[in-house]
């Protein structure tokens, strides 16, 4: 890879030379930037400088740059500064490298530290506001997609809709089983657990039953929904927004909202109530199992037990709530996969945020249909 | 293709590659001579970025020789490979810009990986790649995303040239830029690759590129080459694709202007 460079200096009549000599190449370019802060701090106060490149071996940007700057810092200080000796063959280099850097970037100028949080917060309010504008302008696009098929119902993607079902609603049931199974069996070991201290250990059937069919049954399915199936739609939807797919649906006439929202979100409201009524048996399974394994009740006291604690009522509160839920959970994953932008990195914070704010939205959706359903007394 | 190995930047020997039944490139041999620009071309989807890829080792090879720099990839070791890798280039057709950091973070990353430099050094050094390619250095906090088809392949140019490689592969400079961006970039690849004292390997389709930018001029048919040499020899070729390729419409206006 050619010699070790080397910088000599020397003084005659007045004038500073500097002699490189070896390869200035990259390859050396940890020991170049040394010996050049080493010779900048000794050219001290003779008014001219000179560097000789008779003898350097290779040379190139890097190399041709480190020794252009010593020469420019030089001569800001005021000294004459000339290069002798330059082989022909880096001519053009060493003109390249003279040419470049002579506007500093223009830095961007300091602010104000509360300036600077002022301007945080107000953009993050602004950001609130916008993320409420594309929530409701996808509700807007959905409901005239909605009437658009309506009037047309040839207009529906069916197929799409049935593979986005298969993917959303078939293929989730192990996990979601899996999942609110455990869950149930938590409860109501945790339920004897506690109750047992004073003697009512027979009231778990009433905290799994109420609990699992009116709240925990879909609120769990829904989180579970949401970061499997949000934000596969918001990684989806996302990268066909990078490579300019939806651009090119639009430019054929075709909506968008109609094309591949309307099937995505029609799976998910169908999907969600058929796996929230999945969990929930599993839920009541598992709870009924720990109860006759655990707490020593037999299958049948606790299926006489569950029909008396639990009416009709609080199954349909769970299960009106569903499709509300798939709902919030479509089209927050939809309207985040549009926001994303040209990178890969906009994909991954918009595939979070997705998941982020639709279970954020199920959890006070739940809240509110909580007040909703006390206030009628359900 | 008799000269000494020494004088090659790269040499390619019964090369054979294939995916699957598939076999794309079919024993083929080719040379690269330091300090020019051999421009590749060959009918799409003949293999001429499967060549470029393998040679730089993006594609297992079934059999077959491949020295870059006199070096075999194949027997070197890891140290070597990685000093092979560092003393070439490569801008992708599509720029392959890193779109989570700026332009300028794009320029010093294979510095900053390979190289100990201050930070200072590293913002002039990488301001000057910049300019070299003829981006203003106002640009350099700006992301991939928010750059135009050319400026997007200068960038990827600059970043290319960051470690000051001895050999420049270039998969289809100019492809997506319009006729003058594209003699720009042309012109511009000319310039430095005489300034830097490059060697130029380029994929191209654009027949511009092949008169004003290269020295020498190898076409990839049926796996193999069929002709290599500067443009008038390829030209006089007797192989039915060359012919066809140069003779064709399009090419036929380009081929009389200069007489």
């Amino acid at each position: 890879m050619g010699a070790e460079p080397t910088l000599s200096t020397r003084i005659n009549d007045e004038e500073l030379e500097f002699t490189a000599i070896g390869s200035w190449t990259t390859a050396h370019a940890d020991a170049l930037e040394v010996l050049v802060a080493a010779a900048a701090a000794q050219a001290s106060d003779v008014r001219n400088m000179a560097i000789n490149m008779a003898m350097v071996g290779e040379l190139d940007t890097l190399g041709a740059w480190l020794l252009e700057r010593l020469a420019r810092n030089s001569s800001k200080r005021g000294r004459q500064v000339r290069f002798v000796g330059l082989p022909d063959h880096y001519r053009g280099l060493l003109d390249e490298v003279r040419r470049v850097n002579r506007r500093a970037p223009t830095s961007p100028e300091k602010k104000n530290r509360l300036l600077v949080g002022l301007d945080i917060l107000g953009r993050g309010a602004v950001d609130i506001k916008v993320d409420l504008v594309v929530f409701l302008e996808m509700v807007a696009a959905l409901s005239i997609a909605i009437a658009h098929v309506l009037v047309r119902p040839r207009n529906l993607r069916l197929t799409s809709a049935v593979y986005h079902l298969y993917r959303v609603g078939w293929q989730a049931v192990p996990i979601i089983l899996l999942i609110t199974f455990l869950i149930g069996c938590i409860i109501a070991q945790q339920g004897i657990f506690h109750f047992r201290k004073f003697g009512a250990d027979a009231y778990v059937v009433d905290m799994v039953g109420i609990l699992v069919l009116r709240e925990l049954g879909v609120l769990i399915v829904s989180i579970m929904v949401a970061g499997r199936s949000g934000s596969a739609y918001t990684a989806e939807l996302g990268s066909m927004k990078m490579r300019e797919e939806i651009d090119a649906l639009r430019t054929m006439g075709l909506d968008p909202v109609e094309v591949l929202i309307l099937p995505r979100v029609i799976a998910l409201v169908v999907a969600l109530p058929i796996l929230a009524f999945l969990g929930s048996m599993a839920a009541l399974y598992g709870g009924g199992l720990v109860a006759w394994l655990y707490g020593g009740m037999s299958p049948s006291i606790f299926i006489a037990r569950l029909r008396e604690a639990i009416s009709v009522t609080h199954f349909e509160v769970g299960m009106i709530k569903a499709p509300f839920m798939a709902l919030v959970i479509g089209i927050v994953a939809c309207s985040e996969g549009l926001r994303v932008k040209g990178s890969a990195e906009s994909l991954g914070l918009q595939t979070t945020t997705s998941v982020v704010k639709s279970i954020f939205l199920v959890i006070v959706l739940d809240g509110v249909f909580a007040i909703f359903f006390a206030s009628i007394g359900m | 293709m008799d000269s000494s190995a020494d004088e090659m930047a790269i040499r390619v020997r019964d090369l054979v590659v294939g995916f699957g039944d598939q076999i794309v490139l079919d024993h083929l041999s080719l040379d690269v001579r330091r300090g020019e620009i051999l421009g590749l071309v060959g009918a799409s989807g003949g293999g001429k970025s499967v060549l470029l890829r393998t040679i730089i080792g993006l594609i297992p090879k079934r059999q077959g020789l491949i020295e870059v720099m006199g070096v075999d990839l194949d027997t070197a070791g890891l140290w070597d490979t990685r000093a092979i890798e560092r003393r070439w280039g490569i801008l992708f057709q599509q720029g392959a810009l890193f779109s989570s950091l700026t332009v300028r973070q794009n320029v010093q990353f294979p510095m900053r990986e390979n190289l100990h430099l201050s930070d200072a050094l590293m913002d002039e050094l990488a301001t000057a790649k910049l300019e070299m390619v003829g981006i203003s250095p106002n640009d350099g906090d700006k992301f991939p995303a928010e750059l135009s088809g050319g400026m997007t392949k200068r960038v990827a140019l600059a970043r290319a040239l960051a470690l000051d490689p001895e050999i420049l592969f270039l998969d289809e400079p100019t492809s997506g830029l319009d006729p003058i961006a594209a003699g720009d970039f042309d012109t511009l690849i000319k310039t430095l690759q005489q300034t830097l004292g490059l060697t130029v390997f380029m994929v191209t389709h654009d027949l511009d590129s092949l008169h004003t930018d290269c020295d020498r001029i190898a076409a990839l048919a049926d796996g193999k080459i069929v002709a290599v040499g500067p443009i008038a020899t390829v030209l006089a070729s007797d192989h039915p694709w060359v012919k066809s390729y140069f003779q064709g419409k399009r090419s036929r206006i380009l081929t009389r202007a200069p007489n």
